[in-house]
């Protein structure tokens, strides 16, 4: 990918090009995405796959008499290309608007803001650091993905908003398998890579694995004491995230937390959970072009904001705080709680402690009833003591039981957890989060 | 159509490299979504993307680099990028591939009527407002949604090889959802969206059954408020072919895709409860199981001539008579396991590299019509279209939930049940398939939902099927 001086001011080109280009009363929005990533996957510690994507693209929104389109353009970085490209998608628009009827739920913000956050910090190369896993994985059979480069994000508007995001970061996602079977995942991810943090990260995840080499204990379904660390609560915090507090879904009935939003059900008092964007690693601006503000989602168990982009401010009379075309959550942070985390397993006691979750899914949505899987180190406790690896088993039980009336306790310290999703393009979003101790669990299978 | 196939062509033949072999693959994507909620429309979603991958092999190391950047430079620094890469991972790299054949092969391919214009975005616009205006009005209905999504794709092949394959395919996607809410539960039915997708084109919105569908769809939201929770216990399952594709792709598809068996995935997707010395021994499932790899069904969602390693696809038995035959592995996970495979190395788009996908993943129409299905059941349940996935890594203890249930008792269908739920282990649950429906219960379905890969791929997938009747499966209901 292109310099960040010279990527900003290719869209700047094409920025300029279209305020020139439009005629009154037209207006538009145009964001902007671009990556250059390297890309390398592991199996059993060497390098099963390596390549490298540069990819940059606009999502152009014309709007004229109440009329509205979007169309994503894919850019070459060849400017020539790019203008031509950029002028066919205009007039492929100004054809398409004619077509359609007023939109009653338009709502643009015509403030002319202006943001810029660049972070340059250099990234290692990508040879050293496949060398530093290898030699760090030596014996061990590691699986996993590196994802490194830079990522831009920008927005314009014929309003005269301008907005650039850029940053350098790394991240190495994880698992460090035993010949059993079993593994333990961990993730090493940021803006700056340290060889002595990467040890450190690698060394926490080798002493886990050391455990799981004992004998597999099976649990018949029931009900469990159990501890989940901060990356099973972030699986949790993801399906609530699915819509839960959407404005467009709690006012159609389909978010998982309309019952908390209706006020009929509410989590424990020690549940409050933010949207933060502010010191997040994504971009403080969304797609449409609104500032992102920060909002508290749940204050104390109870219903707080919702995220609310443009669409749902004018169809619900809201007011629009930056969300998100989908209003999902990008940069969550969930207060933490009083235990300490050299606690945690004295006050489980005696059950589960279950470091990853996967898969989960509702088995009744509006009841905010989940069911998923452990998944990666998860241990069966006796007196405060790690007792033996558990054998992946299936839960199914309500959110407001477990973080409502069976949540204990949360710990005093938080866990980052950045996104390694890659769908399309690499994620931005995290979250900070506490680890969870719940009086029960309910196992099914 | 392919008109940059003569420009591509030539960049490529001008290309210059050290390696031993070198393909790219050039693929251009066209799409529109559009969508009308509670009688208003949506703004149109439209996209043109196009780029292109590079893949070299330099002393028997592969290694990519996708770019935007389709010009003669653009091309050429990607090829060098994707060779130094090589050269770089050498010391670590997990295969050689200095042994593994590449294809040569030159051929074109068409999805059915891909040529024929689709409807224009006023007359999709006026069907979508047409239906979403035949939602009856009843203040419980609280939002429905009609919408048709396409997607057109070309892409390219060329290899050093010699290679020079090409696609151009056209996808569809119906659909319609209608929520009901009584101020306490809320209940959706819908009809196509992720459960119906096709190649082709305004013949795949009738077949979906999209047109005149809205009343129905929404009586059927209302009934599933009205209905009574799905009793808890053993039951026999007979389930329709939009779940059924839900159950093939999750616990037939994933664990028989050898990247997994091979551990590549074992830190996202996850691996298999399959070992590769099954293949060839192991009862998967029923004597009525009859599994296929089938991309020669022209509607079919991933129905196409080669995939994008470049080798020919045809149709092949995954599990006959129960026997477990042969797994999902494209070309390179044939040669890394020493197993027969299937043609699936696919990737989602130019930025991402192939990797073993399902494709087509069928299941053979026995001789039953759902009638006899029906009264072959004493105490049992219908489970139509899936809203609720779960499975674990290995793709064993599953749970899926259903938006529609329907009781059967003593042959008959009776009430109808909300919040239709089952779970099993794969590797028991396909012994239990006890009737097969014949081809008059078959639908063809597909998804362009399926996640998998580092980097993560969503890619579509087809999934024909009948109806099919379980023995004794673990069915339960919700808390609303």
């Amino acid at each position: 990918m292109a310099s960040v001086k010279s990527q900003s001011d290719a869209f700047k080109v094409l920025v300029n090009w279209l305020r020139d280009s439009i005629r009154e009363p037209e207006q538009f929005t145009v964001s902007y995405a671009g990556e250059s990533s390297a890309f390398v996957r592991f199996n059993h510690a060497k390098v099963r796959q390596a390549g490298q994507v540069q990819q940059a693209g606009i999502s152009l929104k014309l709007i004229d008499d109440g009329r509205h389109a979007d169309l994503q353009i894919t850019l070459s970085g060849e400017p020539e290309t790019d203008l031509q490209r950029l002028a066919e998608g205009l007039q492929q628009l100004r054809e398409t608007l004619p077509l359609l009827p007023q939109d009653p739920y338009l709502l643009l913000n015509h403030s002319g803001w202006q943001s810029k956050d660049v972070q340059t910090h250099p990234l290692p190369d990508t040879e050293a650091v496949v060398a530093e896993i290898a030699q760090a994985a030596e014996g061990l059979d590691l699986v996993g993905i590196y994802a490194a480069g830079p990522i831009a994000r920008g927005f314009a508007s014929s309003s005269g908003a301008f907005g650039w995001h850029q940053a350098n970061s790394f991240n190495f996602d994880f698992s460090l398998f035993h010949e059993n079977g079993e593994a333990v995942k961990a993730s090493y991810a940021g803006h700056d890579w340290s060889s002595e943090g990467f040890a450190e990260r690698f060394r926490q995840a080798r002493e886990q694995l050391a455990f799981l080499g004992r004998p597999l204990r099976t649990l018949p379904p029931g009900q469990y004491r159990a501890y989940l660390a901060p990356a099973a609560l972030e699986e949790i915090m993801g399906m609530l995230c699915w819509g839960g507090f959407s404005a467009q879904s709690i006012a159609s009935k389909s978010s998982p937390l309309q019952k908390l939003y209706a006020g009929d059900q509410a989590f424990s008092p020690l549940v409050s959970l933010d949207e933060k964007v502010s010191d997040s690693l994504s971009p403080t601006f969304s797609g449409e072009g609104y500032p992102r503000s920060d909002l508290q989602l749940i204050i104390e168990g109870k219903a707080g904001e919702q995220l609310v982009g443009s669409r749902s401010a004018a169809e619900y009379g809201l007011t629009a705080n930056g969300a998100s075309g989908g209003e999902a959550p990008s940069a969550l942070n969930m207060a933490a709680g009083e235990l300490p985390q050299a606690d945690i397993l004295k006050q489980l006691g005696t059950g589960l402690y279950i470091s990853n979750l996967w898969y989960l899914n509702f088995s009744d949505q509006p009841a905010a009833r989940l069911t998923g899987m452990t998944r990666f180190a998860t241990f069966w406790v006796e007196n405060g003591e790690i007792q033996a690896p558990v054998s992946t088993m299936r839960f199914d039980d309500s959110a407001y039981s477990l973080l409502g009336s069976q949540l204990e306790a949360l710990t005093a310290e938080r866990e980052l957890l950045l996104s390694a999703s890659t769908y399309g393009q690499r994620n931005t979003s995290s979250a900070l989060l506490p680890g969870a101790l719940v009086s029960r669990l309910t196992l099914t299978l | 159509m392919f008109d940059f196939h003569p420009q591509l062509k030539q960049r490529f033949a001008a290309l210059r490299t050290g390696a031993e072999f070198f393909s790219l693959r050039y693929v251009r994507e066209s799409g529109q979504y559009l969508s009308v909620r509670k009688n208003v429309a949506e703004p149109p979603s439209l996209s043109r993307d196009e780029g292109a991958m590079l893949t070299v092999r330099v002393n028997g190391v592969e290694a990519y680099a996708a770019t935007n950047d389709l010009s003669q430079q653009g091309l050429q620094a990607a090829l060098e990028r994707a060779e130094q890469q090589a050269r770089r991972i050498k010391p670590h790299a997990l295969l050689d591939l200095r042994d593994q054949p590449v294809s040569s092969d030159r051929a074109d391919y068409f999805s059915p009527n891909v040529e024929q214009p689709f409807p224009s975005l006023s007359e999709c616009f006026e069907l979508l407002g047409a239906e979403s205006a035949s939602v009856p009005k009843d203040e419980r209905l609280v939002n429905w949604e009609v919408s048709i999504g396409i997607t057109h794709v070309e892409q390219i092949y060329l290899s050093s090889a010699g290679a020079e394959l090409r696609q151009a395919q056209r996808f569809v996607y119906p659909g319609l959802d209608v929520t009901a809410y009584d101020g306490n539960d809320s209940q959706t039915r819908s009809l196509g969206r992720e459960n119906f997708g096709q190649q082709g084109g305004a013949d795949v919105i009738s077949r979906c059954g999209l047109i005149g569908a809205g009343p129905q769809v929404a009586d059927q939201a209302l009934q599933l408020l009205l209905a009574p929770n799905t009793p808890q216990g053993p039951r026999d399952l007979l389930l329709m072919p939009d779940q059924m594709m839900l159950q093939i792709h999750e616990s037939i598809g994933h664990p028989l895709e050898l990247d997994r068996i091979l551990g590549d995935e074992r830190n996202y997707a996850g691996t298999s409860f399959v070992k590769t010395s099954d293949f060839g021994s192991l009862q998967y499932g029923s004597k009525l199981l009859n599994v296929t790899f089938d991309p020669g069904i022209p509607e079919e969602l991933a129905s196409y001539g080669h995939d994008d390693d470049g080798s020919a696809a045809s149709k092949q038995f995954l599990i006959r008579e129960g026997l477990l035959l042969r797994p999902l592995g494209g070309a390179l996970s044939q040669f890394r396991a020493g197993l027969d495979g299937v043609a699936n190395s696919r990737a989602s788009s130019w930025n991402r590299a192939p990797i073993d996908r399902m494709a087509n993943l069928n299941i053979e129409p026995g001789d039953q019509p759902l009638e006899q299905l029906i009264q072959g059941i004493e105490n049992g349940i219908l489970m139509s279209t899936n809203r609720s996935w779960s499975i674990d890594d290995a793709r064993n203890k599953f749970q899926f939930g259903c938006e529609w249930g329907q009781l059967i008792e003593n042959g008959e269908l009776k009430g109808v049940v909300k919040n239709p739920n089952y779970r099993g282990i794969s590797a028991h649950f396909w012994k239990s398939l006890r009737a097969v429906g014949n081809a008059g219960t078959t639908r063809v379905l597909g998804t362009p939902n399926c996640g998998k890969g580092e980097p993560n791929q969503v890619i579509r997938v087809g999934h024909a099927s009948p109806a099919c009747v379980f023995s004794h499966v673990d069915v339960f209901g919700g808390d609303a």
